[in-house]
């Protein structure tokens, strides 16, 4: 019988999509390239897929809860602009002192800022009932004039800090590489990590898929919907600041216009690896694979020569083929 | 020429993919009279007034209209000749004026092919003043108090020259007031020679405004006459296939200590929702409590209110004697709290989630420790009680979707048990189930109750409630109307409670 084995075989390239695609465009990449697989070409290829990789996994939390995310980049932008204000010293006038905190506090402070910013996301949405789309529009514009008042739109320079003020190292979140890898790469593996367990693993990450699927049932089950919603927020506000440190980091300087359009790579990483825009369908796992191919994406196709308004036709082109065969998916299975 | 028959129904049959929702029935809607279709949920009023509206088929006999076989392939042809529905859930727009309302769909133009506003409201003023309405065409129908929104729905029949209405429950979600303006609407139109069919749960209700009277139970007619010729009680006896002397079996009833209090809530009015008035009472442990009421009695308002989803509700909540005042629902889940809701597609199930993970849904807390969910243990705590509820799925893994209609609720009734709840809440607990199902449902329940918690299940489902309830609470408009013990709790005393306009308590 090879017409079922056929169609079971289609089925199992459709549901797996992602990952053939990745194996499929990495394969042809090397054929078509030959700097595609050098060392030097794969350690940049994996610094930019971790910084889309991580704001992804925190939007894959939003988008499962049946949510949106669109303040990430401001919030990237800013938080980098709350570690470089920080590493440049804060001056208190009247007393006439600069005050330089130390790195690891300055680190704190400004994932606190990602975490708060996100809380304020949570509140606008679980308790105020404003639609996710709106509420993170908001942010969007707000968190990004906020980024440019720090500064009045400068740029903070030279964040290496220096040893005899006690505020060095700060670079290493961006440049540094342990065992061979970059930091960011490790940052993202351990995310990803951490983020598989909380979502298969824990009660919380059960209550996130439970309010994406049927909010009304979650309810009525017993689950916190509200805290749950604000959790979700203040995970992509905490992923989004921590990619605002490593930009700043690996740049050595903070830029208040850092992370614009950010918000759309990660939804695009997010769609990619299967997880429904409907919420309550996705995995962690999907959301790497997503961002991968899209790095791949636009990594080999620089290398191929193909112009910058091509890539964009193509990635646009790729994300909605994706999303009609997510549909063609699901009609199969119900 | 009152009497005439205009519209007939001869013989209808109709099964939905085997069951048989109407068999064998004949209807006769004479002009200018008002017919009344009467009969428990599942009776197939519905049904029949659906196949009259044309907006379903029936399996097997015809139609007849002025004598004569009529196909009503859609509500369209139905409208067009001159038969008009207004269901029981209101099909308006709440963001357009009363006279766009009315010519949805079906809009006078002008000459340029834009609508013509002024021939809409013009006509539309003329159908409103038919009924003996002042309201401006130009107003929101968003923004009118429900009785007017009926009446707009009914003014939407007239203007596209409706000879038959077809009416499902249209009193059930209007406030005492406005229910006598619709009748005299109804009686006014039946004056004018225009045949009237009309379904209610009132049974009082009915026998004020109704010509004729006719009773469905389980898909038959069981029972036709004039209603100047009857009393509730026959429609009573017709309608549960019982004689109304007949006792109900009265399940074990011994009472405990108090569980859950009720301390005069009252729920303020709000679209789409029954207000609750001064609600207060006491479920004891061991108790089943049945709440008996009609559409819009406020059943479901209550056991949310309960529960805590609605904010705004005031009054206060005992469960064993600490109040609950403040608390959000999954506070009171954790508290002891279960909700089985009436709509297990909308309100029970999460369809993405498989069947272990809809089960265990309220009692991960549990489960977890230390914040871990260990697979084997989540499964090994979650098989018992799928043996337990006979809840027959494939698999633990599959979807849930893949359950049937029975199970689903078993399965929704499963988590309720599995979060060891001190107090049940269930809502319809039985509708749209097999009878299988049914029984094991209300086993269950006996099952929790005989283990000291209470349950409170509400139902529109006169036989159920006489068959599971150790208790009835009738209710009506948002107000407790009567408080039976089991043996009390005969079919006449709880229907006549439940369909009484707004009295105090009392039996």
């Amino acid at each position: 019988m090879p017409e079922p084995r056929l169609s079971s075989l289609v089925a199992a390239l459709i549901r797996l999509r992602a990952l053939v695609a990745l194996v499929s465009l990495t394969l042809a990449f090397s054929l078509l390239s030959p700097e595609f697989l050098t060392a030097g070409n794969l350690a940049i290829l994996v610094k930019h897929v971790a910084i889309n990789a991580i704001l992804a996994i925190g939007m894959t939390f939003v988008i499962l809860s049946g949510g949106i995310d669109l303040s990430v980049g401001s919030i990237v932008g800013l938080c980098g602009m709350v570690a470089g204000a920080l590493l440049s010293g804060l001056a208190f006038e009247p007393m006439g002192v600069v005050v330089y905190p130390h790195t690891w506090l300055v680190v704190a402070v400004a994932l606190l800022a990602g975490l708060a910013l996100g809380s304020i996301n949570g509140y606008l949405v679980a308790r105020l009932g404003v639609a996710p789309f709106i509420a993170t529009l908001g942010l969007l514009y707000a968190a990004r004039g906020a980024a440019l008042l720090v500064s009045d739109g400068a740029t903070f320079p030279n964040l290496g800090g220096s040893p005899e003020l006690g505020n060095t190292g700060f670079p290493f979140i961006g440049a540094g590489v342990v065992l061979g890898l970059p930091v960011p790469v490790w940052l993202m593996v351990g995310l990803a990590a951490a983020a598989t367990f909380v979502a298969t693993r824990t009660p919380f990450g059960r209550h996130v898929y439970a309010v994406g699927g049927n909010e009304r049932a979650a309810l009525l089950a017993g689950v916190p919907v509200a805290r749950v919603r604000m959790g979700v927020y203040m995970i992509s506000g905490l992923c989004a600041a921590l990619v605002g440190l490593i930009i700043a980091a690996q740049l050595g300087a903070a830029h208040p216009a850092t992370g614009e359009t950010f918000e759309l790579n990660a939804i695009a990483a997010v769609v990619l690896g299967g997880t429904s825009l409907m919420g309550g369908r996705g995995t962690i796992t999907g959301t790497l694979i997503g961002a991968f191919v899209i790095g791949i994406l636009a990594d080999g196709l620089v290398l191929l020569g193909v112009s910058a308004f091509w890539q964009m036709v193509i990635k646009g082109i790729v994300i909605v083929l994706a999303v009609i065969l997510d549909q063609f998916q699901k009609g199969r299975s119900s | 020429m009152t009497g005439a028959p205009v519209l007939e129904a001869i013989g209808v049959t109709k099964t939905f993919s085997g069951t048989v929702a109407l068999s064998g029935v004949d209807l006769r809607l004479e002009r200018g009279r008002v017919h009344a279709l009467i009969g428990e949920n599942g009776a197939g009023k519905s049904t029949l007034l659906a196949i009259l509206a044309g907006i379903v088929q029936p399996t097997q006999g015809e139609l007849r209209l002025d004598g004569r076989p009529v196909r009503l392939g859609s509500s369209g042809e139905a409208s067009r000749r001159g038969i008009g529905i207004i269901h029981q859930e209101l099909q308006l727009f709440p963001d357009m004026t009363v006279a766009d309302n009315l010519f949805v769909g079906r809009e006078r133009r002008t000459r340029w092919g834009t609508v013509d506003r002024a021939a809409q409201e013009a006509a539309a003023a003329l159908a409103l003043g038919k009924l003996g309405q002042t309201l401006s065409p130009r107003a929101l129908v968003g923004g009118l108090p429900l009785g007017q929104q009926q009446i707009v729905e009914i003014a939407r029949a007239l203007v596209h020259d409706a000879r038959v209405l077809l009416m499902d429950e249209p009193t059930s979600a209007l406030s005492g007031s406005e229910v006598p303006t619709l009748f005299g609407v109804i009686r006014d139109l039946a004056s004018h020679g225009v045949s009237i069919a009309y379904i209610s749960h009132r049974l009082e209700e009915l026998l004020e405004i109704a010509d004729r009277v006719t009773v469905l139970r389980d898909g038959r007619l069981v029972g036709e006459a004039e209603a100047d010729e009857v009393d509730v009680a026959w429609i009573v006896r017709r309608m549960t296939g019982r004689d109304s002397a007949r006792q109900p079996e009265a399940g074990a009833s011994s009472p405990g200590a108090p569980l859950l209090e009720a301390r005069a809530l009252s729920l303020p009015a709000r679209t789409g929702r029954t207000p609750l008035d001064d609600v207060s009472f006491t479920l004891r442990s061991g108790e089943i409590v049945g709440l008996y009421g009609l559409m819009g009695a406020g059943r479901t308002e209550l056991l949310e209110s309960l529960l805590g989803v609605h904010p705004d509700v005031a009054g206060d909540v005992l469960l064993e004697e600490r109040s609950l005042r403040g608390r959000g629902v999954s506070e009171r889940v954790a508290a002891g709290l279960a909700m089985v809701p009436e709509d297990r597609k909308a309100a029970g199930l999460v369809p993405t989630l498989t069947v272990r993970e809809n089960l265990t849904l309220s009692s991960l807390r549990r489960i977890a420790r230390g914040g871990y969910l260990a697979p084997e243990k989540e499964t090994r705590a979650a098989q018992p009680w799928i043996e337990a509820l006979r809840v027959r799925a494939p698999s633990l893994e599959a979807p849930v979707g893949t359950l049937s209609g029975g199970n689903q609720q078993k399965l929704v009734l499963a988590r309720a048990a599995m979060s060891r709840p001190r107090v049940l809440l269930m809502d319809e607990p039985t509708r749209g189930v097999d009878v299988a199902a049914k029984l094991e449902i209300v086993e269950s329940m006996r099952r929790l109750a005989g283990e000291g918690a209470g349950v409170l299940f509400a139902s529109s489902d006169l036989a159920e409630v006489q068959a599971a309830a150790t208790r009835v609470l009738a209710m009506a408009r948002g107000r407790i109307t009567a408080d039976l013990d089991a043996s009390q709790a005969s079919a006449e005393a709880l229907a006549s409670a439940a369909s009484r306009p707004s009295e105090g308590p009392g039996a």
